[in-house]
């Protein structure tokens, strides 16, 4: 499973290293989005650093449809998801392989808007420096999520309208935990409960995943 | 290999797809080591006749086994068994074509050292790092067959291979097939026309209508 | 015979003790001292809200569950999920309204960022969204593999949400039935009342699934039907 998982993350990165669709597409729109969340506050708020954790996470939640989108899409064709198919692939290691690329992806994305968070909302740079283990767990969290909502809504070739409606509601905890302790690193404040739910919606989503993910396989 | 005889038996096949017959109600037999076209007009049901031996979709009903697997069975281990090469392209595109080979390769648990071999086999050795995308439609299915040489299946299942290949890549693929027959395999190849080799002398069955309506061998 | 008397009874039984519960909660109850009528809504609101979040949804989840195993794999779970699923929406609108009506004179606003619901509401996405991802998928296995994945999943996160909403802020009345020591709260004809309006709600759930899933078997059967002449004219293109 791990032996799968480790293929199965270097060959989804390798295929983001070539395609550079993160560099030039995602992160500019990951960027654009933090600056139109500033400017949607208006000019009195969109310096306040307490919107600062919620409007990055919501950025993050609208980034992530996009890299799950793409973490399906290049799996490819029919006939590449057929080929790949009879590689008797073990499907846990295909989702855990899947979701570490995506935390990946999300983890590097994180990292420059929480720069951009810094730099236009004014987020404290100590506060948001200690703020990022909550980060990592976090997204770790919503790839794993996103990994099993990208699969069951269709890998690829289904509607892209589905995504939205079936994981947004699975995320909003995730939103809720994110901000709390990004906000708790920031102004102080108690973080453990925070923790928990990121935590246990990480261990929840890759046991559903690793037991589940070859029922969405044999589709 | 310790694979079973990969002999297809089916059984008034069904398969069903979106309310849809695709397949409705196909009785075949296929010898081990034997080569096999598929004919038939579009829509006939070529493709979801390869796909259903390739365990990619279900049988809705009837009966059947491939490679000596239940169609009703494990699909997971029968895919195992079988390779599949698919019209529109079977690796991914952003990758170079031997990362395509390497990725195959460690996922099958073989030396990464056959990779070079299988390139020059298909005469790809001079192409090895160029992306899959900017391969042209022979040199594609020629990836597409060397995914298939690393894989050594039981059963072949090739979906349209000759659709725009020039004579000279018709007849690569021609001798490359006899060898791969000849070396004991099962080959079940669909294709508009029957083959026009002269080298090959496979069974032709044809279907219309989701049926098998001729079978000349 | 018992089954037969279940299914005859079933329909009358929920239509009397529904009218029991509204005759008994807007006329023979007396007004709530401090809340006044509108303590009335204690008489639908809870168990509206038990048969959205719990009953259904529980349904819903264990029938997802056995489909997804391989030994009680049948599309009748699958019929049960979907139609469970399908009264869970209404049912969880219901809440929304009837707590909104509650929370306009109660918080003055129609809509407070309250744990229930907010989470009631999340709730409601997910039963769309399974819903939606019915509609997407033409195939009957694909179809009923994904729905059960996704119904397990949110049931999932039902605590999940629960505890990150309530964390987050609430504004919810206390629980209004039970003391914290497990005591009741309320006595006499009003909780006589309370408990006549879980049996009716109940009752009701049951019997809308039912109706719901009969529905499901007859269009099944019409599907069939029509699959059929499919597959003959399908053949026929084989012969001509």
């Amino acid at each position: 499973m791990i032996r799968t998982a480790l293929l199965v993350a270097a060959k989804d990165l390798r295929i983001e290293r070539r395609s550079r669709v993160l560099l030039w597409q995602v992160l500019p729109f990951g960027v654009m989005a933090l600056v139109l969340s500033g400017l949607a506050l208006g000019p009195t708020h969109a310096g306040h650093s307490s919107a600062g954790p919620g409007l990055f996470y919501l950025v993050m939640l609208l980034v992530a449809l996009l890299m799950i989108n793409r973490s399906q899409v290049i799996e490819g064709t029919p006939g590449t998801q057929a080929s790949v198919a009879t590689l008797g692939l073990d499907p846990a290691g295909v989702f855990l392989g899947k979701a570490l690329a995506l935390a990946v992806e999300l983890w590097l994305t994180g990292l420059v808007l929480l720069g951009g968070s810094v730099l236009v909302l004014h987020t404290a740079l100590v506060g948001t420096l200690s703020a990022l283990p909550s980060v990592v767990v976090t997204l770790g969290a919503l790839a794993a999520a996103g990994t099993l909502y990208g699969a069951l809504s269709g890998g690829g070739q289904g509607p892209a309208t589905l995504l939205p409606v079936l994981s947004l509601p699975a995320f909003s905890p995730l939103l809720i935990a994110g901000e709390r302790s990004f906000s708790a690193a920031l102004h102080g404040g108690g973080l453990w409960r925070w923790w928990l739910i990121s935590l246990v919606a990480l261990v929840a989503y890759l046991g559903v995943g690793i037991l589940l993910y070859g029922v969405l396989e044999e589709s | 290999m310790s694979s079973p005889s990969p002999e297809v038996t089916l059984r008034d096949a069904v398969v069903l797809v979106g309310g849809f017959p695709l397949l409705s109600g196909v009785n075949l037999d296929l010898a081990a080591s034997s080569l096999t076209v598929v004919t038939g007009a579009n829509g006939a049901g070529k493709t979801s006749l390869l796909r259903l031996l390739a365990g990619l979709v279900t049988l809705t009903s009837g009966s059947g086994a491939v490679a000596g697997v239940d169609l009703k069975g494990d699909l997971r281990e029968l895919r195992r068994r079988v390779g599949w090469l698919g019209h529109e392209g079977s690796f991914y595109d952003d990758l170079s074509a031997s990362e395509n080979l390497t990725f195959a390769a460690t996922a099958l648990a073989r030396p990464t050292s056959e990779v070079a071999n299988v390139l020059e086999r298909v005469g790809l050795a001079s192409r090895a790092t160029t992306s899959a995308k900017q391969l042209s439609a022979g040199q594609r299915r020629r990836l597409g067959l060397a995914w298939l040489l690393l894989r050594r299946p039981a059963l072949w299942l090739l979906d349209e291979p000759y659709a725009s290949l020039d004579d000279e890549g018709r007849t690569f693929f021609d001798h490359l097939i006899g060898d791969v027959v000849a070396s004991g395999a099962t080959v079940v190849v669909s294709a508009h026309d029957p083959l026009r080799s002269s080298s090959l002398a496979p069974r032709t069955i044809t279907l219309a209508g989701g049926l098998v309506v001729a079978d000349r061998s | 015979m018992m089954k037969l008397l279940s299914q005859r009874l079933l329909g009358p039984v929920t239509l009397v003790l529904l009218a029991l519960t509204f005759w008994l909660g807007l006329w023979v109850t007396p007004p709530d001292k401090v809340q006044g009528n509108l303590a009335r809504l204690l008489y639908v609101h809870p168990a509206i809200a038990w048969v959205a979040l719990y009953l259904s949804f529980g349904t819903a989840t264990i029938a997802s569950a056995l489909y997804l195993w391989k030994r009680s794999r049948s599309l009748v779970m699958d019929r049960v999920a979907h139609c469970a699923v399908e009264v869970s929406l209404v049912f969880i609108i219901l809440t929304l309204i009837t707590g909104s009506l509650w929370g306009r004179p109660t918080w003055g606003v129609w809509w407070a960022w309250d744990a229930r619901l907010t989470s009631t509401a999340i709730l409601g996405v997910f039963a769309v969204g399974y819903l939606a991802i019915r509609r997407a998928n033409d195939d009957v296995e694909q179809r009923a593999r994904r729905s059960a994945v996704v119904a397990i999943l949110a049931a999932i996160n039902v605590p999940i949400i629960h505890f990150s909403v309530q964390w987050w802020k609430t504004l919810h009345q206390g629980a209004s039935v039970f003391t914290p020591g497990g005591n009741f709260k309320v006595h006499g004809i009003m909780l006589t009342t309370l408990f006549i309006s879980l049996a009716a709600f109940t009752l009701l759930f049951f019997w809308l699934l039912r109706a719901r899933y009969r529905v499901e078997v007859v269009r099944d059967e019409r599907q069939r039907v029509s699959l059929d002449e499919a597959l003959a004219q399908r053949r026929r293109e084989g012969v001509h």
